[in-house]
């Protein structure tokens, strides 16, 4: 008779799932703080230019308006033509919309931020500079002048 | 009055709400970070007839991007891959080459007197560039401003120069100023 014997239970013993809620909470604050919940609908097709390896990280989310530029989306064409279009918050709009938007955009914020508003430039990579220079244009209009051209690295 | 033991809570449904969180976060997680080229725009000029401070030749690095998105760097056909070493060569300016921009001694805090090259980087390009193209110029010309910075800020501090104090950043950028002009687009391809 051996000395130890061996115990072999005939059901595998049970994990315990108590410590399941800990690990799902700790995921979820994970994913709470990376979250970004998009805020705008693009209706165009972009595309960012890729491999731009001077592209810094935007700081401070709240101070930065976005201006989409590119190729409406298949379901818009038949409105709005295959011709890049501007896209301001939810919807299209002409290149002399831009001060208004600006403006608009420096209203909703403290004025002791409106130095420091960014104006990022969200442009597909196969628009031609034309549309973008009208934009630069207005944005100097506007006095606002520092701009991000929105590239990933 | 009679101590009544309090029930416990059950937390078997704890897991299940967490999920459900989870999940609820899973999906409206947009990973991607906002990155981008940093630029400033010069302010806006009602008068056009005010003549822009006049540069000698010598000191203007120009760029051009026709509509076929060709470069053409300083008179020559060039290439994208080799522009940034160009343009780091043009700011230094090794060999005090005449056709290469002048230096001025600057008294600079840290460095004392240092002679600062007068250089600008001209860009222009046309209505029909391609912006991804332009872009790419741009990034290269930024990319060689910041490397040689780096490079200085290797060489006098030892650090990075991201990693140095504002003033310290601040005394390099005075080295190496970023001017890059851009001229207003023309427009050839449309006046055929």
């Amino acid at each position: 008779m051996p000395k130890f014997k061996q115990k072999f239970s005939k059901t595998p013993p049970k994990i315990s799932t108590a410590s399941m809620p800990d690990i799902i909470f700790m995921l979820i604050f994970f994913f709470m703080v990376t979250t970004v919940l998009r805020e705008t609908e693009l209706k165009i097709i972009l595309r960012l230019p890729q491999q731009i390896s001077e592209s810094k990280k935007l700081e401070k989310k709240s101070l930065v308006s976005y201006i989409y530029v590119g190729q409406p989306k298949p379901q818009y064409q038949k409105i709005y033509g295959t011709e890049p279009r501007i896209q301001l918050n939810d919807a299209f709009a002409k290149i002399s919309d831009i001060q208004k938007f600006i403006e608009y955009e420096r209203a909703a914020r403290p004025e002791s931020d409106i130095p420091f508003l960014t104006t990022s430039l969200k442009v597909d990579k196969d628009v031609k500079m034309g549309i973008i220079t009208d934009i630069k244009q207005e944005l100097r209009k506007a006095n606002a002048l520092k701009i991000n051209y929105s590239a990933r690295k | 009055m009679a101590k009544r033991a309090i029930p416990e809570i059950s937390t078997g449904a704890m897991a299940d709400i967490s999920f459900l969180l989870l999940i609820f976060f899973l999906v409206a997680t947009s990973m991607d970070i906002d990155s981008g080229l940093m630029r400033r725009l010069p302010p806006w000029v009602e008068n056009l007839n005010v003549k822009p401070p006049e540069v000698k030749k010598r000191n203007v690095f120009t760029v051009l991007i026709n509509a076929k998105n060709e470069l053409l760097i300083q008179g020559e056909f060039g290439d994208i891959k080799k522009l940034r070493k160009q343009v780091k060569e043009f700011i230094l300016n090794p060999n005090d080459d005449p056709n290469m921009p002048e230096k001025e001694i600057k008294n600079i805090p840290y460095f004392g007197n240092y002679p600062v090259s007068k250089q600008v980087i001209s860009v222009q390009n046309d209505r029909s560039t391609n912006y991804e193209v332009y872009l790419k110029v741009q990034n290269e010309i930024v990319a060689a401003y910041n490397e040689l910075r780096n490079e200085l800020a290797l060489k006098k501090f030892g650090v990075p120069y991201e990693k140095l104090k504002p003033d310290q950043k601040e005394a390099i950028n005075q080295i190496y100023p970023m001017r890059i002009s851009e001229a207003e687009p023309r427009d050839i391809s449309k006046k055929k």
